[in-house]
């Protein structure tokens, strides 16, 4: 993270590397991300895209930011997170589900065989189920975490969405050179 | 107890004599709850019902008191309740193994009854019997030197439903391994000498004594304790019912500590002595002696001995022929909480309350016990004011050093050759224990317990005395061979069981410190965890309401900074990883769909960043 | 005789003899922050976001008398930082999913997460799994969200004469209860015209049928932060807004 090559990788002058991803969200932020409308030229002058759902390039290189959405509910969000975070010199969680878990992790005081088994097995007119095992199919953890409980997150972007402007304010501080603010109304949970 | 025993009529029948005894005064739910618990194996959802309706309470107050106290139970318990001790000196003399081969031999699960009702099996905090460990207590009663053989044995007893009264009876021989005698342990006055001293002194003039002795308190704060019975001689009473009252603190929880069971034990009268000449000097009648709930097979003695000194005129009316003196004890027994040491929590458990500190000020000496002024003293402070009473001011401060006047007792456990209660003049050097003690190749002593400070053999040329390190007693000796990471987790876990849980950052900090420990022994630890256990031992340290959260993290801070290496060797990376195992965490979906292919494990090192 | 003052943050505060330093601040309209105080209830001192420095050394606002000449640090990075640590452990402790509660917007935990531009909760999420009580016909308790500051229970008890609410357990185990033997709150004669039915500053006693009722955007905390609540109007009276 210090050495000389990569300190000169921040210069301004030159277009930082971003990339993009949604693990167990919704995709809703990545709308909100999309609302800061004709402002994305703007940010298109100052980053290139790298992996993102906009670029669809499938696995990220060397990046300078990684903006993840949702958090972590199989093992497929593992390997994801973990390639961001060793090609991404900040990582930014975004979101309520990158943060704290969100939607998804309101299971997370359920057994997740049983609802396994109540959704494929023995759920209302079910008959002959199987629990799905195609090995293209990532396994759900039993828990979902936010991503800071599995990798160590430098910013985060709270918000269910975030709106565009919190998001726009955020990225603006951060290419800018500052540390990053979010005051009201920019800043809510939900 | 079966349902059966819970029908109406049945459950009025067991209950109406305990409440009548206690003459359904609300201040004495705590002892009611125990009573109650004590005839029916716990404390089922009808019974606290009816228990609040004979002492006129709330029932979910009645309810919230039941659910502080790791004594009480609101669930079934076995009819077998077997307590493993589990202070680090338990720990170090095989407890944890002991616990096992227990389950294993009658097929139990630590923390479930077995499915008969005949027994159920928990750990429980330090239970005083460091120099005799490994401990456990059966139904409330202490059974010490817990070898392979009597876990055995003790199986074998439980298993054939042999009553406790029934079982050998040197299971239950607690000795006192008293080492070192000095003015406090060599006194042998017959009971009452030291209230005849302070009648013949007066009042006023006993309190020019304590002030001179320079006595300060022995529970560990160290506040002089003159000003606390002159502050409570002068405060005004109260109320409807104006009095002045004198506390025992004999909740003697910190780990490692057990010289107020030694005093207890055979030194009743010197406390009794204390007391009474407290209640004499700041004009109370009343006397509470607060006795832990470990420490339960001691009442009955101390009991006996209450009535003896009535019948001799040692308490009662007309103290000692003096028609114008009345003081009389009561012993309150607690329940397992740690947190009821602290004075004011104890004033609320006294009243029958949740064991939660209260805010201060004002002090106890103003509005303590029912509001009313109270001097609380440590067991064995007052048993040095029976000596001041007796020897006078300056003989007390003649001993020991200008700020730490007389002695003390230190309670010597760990890995040392005569482990046991020790008399200090003040002043003594930790290497001077040490080499007393028989501790061969210490690496670490762990001085006033878990709230106090871990030494390294660079401190021993240090001096126990209220200036330099000051003590509540307990001395754990750590040789060279112990992990001091192990005795910090052990800490760690103590806090976060007996953190009373009234204020944010002493209820969840001591909770994430215990999940910090467990992450680095359990191998997912890292230097950012490091760093929180920084992060919240300041906070605790500045915002918790009371000592217990402000001195809770005291040993993860010393021994961090005095063994760095033994947490060192467990990180698994200087950056970060996660609390839990990956893999372990796919294996229920593993189990559901089957699949036992590469993409369904985690084989990988952490943090790698390759896919599999 | 002469006025006595405390100064919070060099800013010289009057008060009168037996007042805390929060009861000064309040009267004063300086926002020091606060869950379990309100004003109109016996001081707590649990919840601990009141920790101030008074001529030194921490203590809670809202429970330490005010003396003549004590300096309060109050608004400082390092108290802050605490008090928002603090906040951290009451979000990792409940279950505070906020898109999903009806008293977003509303909540004073979240309003004060904001106010201490509190990002993330950074701790590990305990998750706790504490059943709802929808037994009452108009209220629902969700006690995944209780800060357990207790103002339901003096609300209860000081006010309303009922009890309806305790606290059991201790330490991390600490949680609410209801005043009966089957442990719903229909069993309890708790009604919504209670005090207790609220005072709850998070989304733990709710009326039923009323949720979300004030859309985004104008609910109280959209409009104002909290601190600017508390200080606006002395700011307004000076003349500054």
């Amino acid at each position: 993270m210090s050495s000389s090559s990569e300190m000169s990788a921040l210069a301004p002058n030159r277009k930082l590397r971003f990339a993009t991803t949604s693990l167990a969200g919704c995709f809703g932020c990545h709308m909100s991300l999309l609302d800061i409308d004709e402002r994305l030229f703007d940010l298109l002058e100052r980053v290139e895209f790298d992996r993102s759902p906009l670029t669809d390039i499938k696995h990220c290189g060397p990046c300078d930011i990684g903006l993840i959405e949702g958090g972590i509910c199989n093992a497929e969000n593992i390997h994801v997170l973990r390639e961001f975070r060793s090609n991404c010199k900040v990582l930014i969680a975004i979101g309520a589900c990158a943060i704290n878990g969100g939607l998804p992790a309101q299971r997370n005081h359920l057994d997740l065989g049983q609802c396994l088994q109540e959704v494929y097995l023995t759920g209302p007119g079910i008959v002959g189920g199987q629990v799905p095992n195609d090995l293209e199919l990532p396994l759900p953890l039993d828990k979902v975490h936010p991503l800071h409980e599995i990798v160590r997150i430098d910013y985060f972007i709270p918000g269910c969405p975030p709106s565009g402007d919190a998001i726009w304010k955020f990225l603006t501080d951060l290419l800018d050179g500052r540390t990053p603010r979010l005051g009201h109304p920019l800043l809510h949970f939900d | 107890m079966t349902e059966a025993c819970l029908e109406a009529g049945r459950l009025d029948e067991l209950l109406q004599p305990i409440v009548d005894a206690h003459h359904r005064d609300s201040r004495l739910l705590l002892q009611i709850l125990r009573e109650v618990q004590n005839a029916l194996g716990y404390l089922p959802a009808v019974a606290l019902t009816a228990i609040a309706r004979a002492v006129n309470l709330p029932r979910a107050r009645v309810e919230g008191v039941a659910g502080f106290y790791s004594f009480l139970h609101l669930t079934p318990v076995g009819r077998y309740r077997v307590l493993f001790s589990d202070n680090i000196t338990d720990r170090m003399l095989g407890s944890v193994e002991l616990m096992d081969r227990f389950c294993n031999r009658l097929w139990i699960e630590r923390g479930k009854v077995s499915e008969d009702g005949l027994v159920s099996v928990e750990t429980t905090s330090c239970t005083g019997m460091c120099d005799q460990g490994p401990a456990l207590l059966v139904n409330g009663l202490a059974l010490p030197r817990i070898s392979a053989e009597r876990i055995d044995r003790i199986s074998e007893l439980i298993r054939a439903q042999i009553p406790l009264a029934d079982w050998p009876g040197e299971y239950f021989l607690v000795e006192d391994n008293i080492r070192r005698r000095d003015a406090l342990l060599s006194v042998q006055w017959p009971a009452g000498e030291a209230i005849r001293a302070a009648i013949a002194r007066g009042a006023e003039a006993m309190l020019v004594e304590m002030r001179l002795s320079n006595l300060r308190g022995r529970g560990g704060a160290g506040f002089t304790t003159h000003i606390k019975w002159e502050s409570a001689r002068r405060a005004a009473c109260s109320g409807e019912q104006p009095a002045r009252y004198v506390v025992c603190n004999a909740d003697e929880g910190e780990p490692g500590t057990f010289k107020d069971r030694v005093l207890l034990n055979s030194y009743a009268d010197l406390v009794f002595d204390g007391m009474t000449v407290a209640g004499i000097t700041i004009g109370a009648r009343n006397g509470l002696l607060y006795l832990r709930g470990e420490y339960a097979s001691l009442l009955p003695a101390l009991q006996a001995n209450l009535m003896r000194r009535r019948l001799n005129g040692l308490l009662g009316t007309s103290l000692c022929g003096q028609a114008d003196l009345a003081f009389d004890i009561e012993i309150h027994l607690g329940a397992g909480a740690y947190i009821c040491g602290e004075e004011t929590a104890l004033l609320e458990s006294l009243e029958g309350k949740r064991g939660v500190p209260r805010i201060r000020p004002p002090f106890p000496v103003s509005a303590g016990y029912l509001g009313q002024p109270t001097v609380v003293n440590n067991v064995e402070t007052l048993c040095k004011a029976a000596l001041i009473a007796v020897n006078g001011g300056p003989w007390f401060a003649g001993l020991g050093t200008k700020q730490s006047t007389g002695t003390k007792l230190l309670s010597i456990s760990g890995d040392v050759e005569r482990p046991g209660i020790y008399d200090y003049p003040f002043g003594v050097s930790v290497a001077q224990v040490l080499n007393d003690c028989g501790a061969g190749h210490a690496q670490a002593v762990q001085v006033s317990g878990p709230s106090g400070s871990c030494l390294a053999t660079h401190e021993f040329s240090r001096r126990i005395a209220f200036e330099d390190v000051p003590t509540a007693g307990a001395f754990m000796v750590f040789g060279a061979h112990r992990d001091m990471f192990e005795v910090a987790r052990n800490f760690a876990h103590f806090f976060a069981h007996e953190s009373c849980g009234f204020c944010t950052p002493c209820r969840v900090g001591t909770a994430l410190v215990a999940n910090c420990m467990e992450k680095i022994a359990n191998g997912h630890g890292s230097q950012y965890d490091i760093n929180e256990i920084f992060k919240i031992h300041r906070l605790l340290h500045a915002a918790s309401h009371c000592g217990l959260g402000q001195s809770a993290c005291n040993a993860l801070f010393d021994t961090l900074h005095k063994f760095r290496p033994a947490y060192e060797r467990r990180l698994r990376s200087l950056d970060f990883e996660p609390a839990f195992d990956l893999d372990q965490a796919l294996a229920a979906a593993r189990q559901m769909t089957g699949r036992d292919d590469p993409a369904a494990h985690f084989r990988l090192g952490p943090g790698t960043g390759v896919e599999p | 005789m002469r006025a006595q003052y405390i100064l919070v943050d060099g800013l010289p505060i009057p008060f009168e003899e037996g007042q805390t330093i929060m009861q000064a601040a309040m009267v004063a309209e300086v926002f020091i922050p606060h869950l379990c105080h309100h004003p109109e209830f016996k001081p707590q001192g649990s919840c601990k976001l009141c920790t101030v420095k008074a001529n030194g050394r921490y203590v809670s606002a809202c429970t330490m008398p005010a003396k003549d000449g004590m300096e309060v640090e109050n608004n400082s990075p390092d108290l802050n930082d605490k008090r928002r640590t603090m906040l951290q452990m009451l979000f990792v402790e409940g279950n505070h999913f906020c898109p999903s509660c009806e008293q977003s917007g509303n909540c004073r935990l979240q309003a004060l997460a904001y106010e201490l531009e509190m990002l993330t909760p950074h701790f590990n999420q305990f998750y706790p799994d504490r059943p709802l009580d929808a037994s009452h016909p108009e209220v629902l308790l969700d006690f995944n969200r209780c800060i357990l500051c207790e103002l339901c229970v003096r609300a209860s008890r000081d006010v309303d004469g009922k009890n309806v609410f305790a606290l059991s357990g201790r330490g991390i185990g600490k949680h609410l209860i209801v005043n009966a033997e089957s442990g719903r709150l229909a069993d309890t004669a708790f009604s919504l015209a209670d005090k207790a039915a609220h005072v709850c500053p998070v989304g733990v006693i709710l009326e039923k049928r009323r949720g979300f009722a004030i859309p985004i955007g104008r609910r109280r905390y959209d409009l104002e932060p909290i601190g600017m609540q508390v200080e606006g109007q002395a700011r307004r009276r000076s003349g500054e807004l």
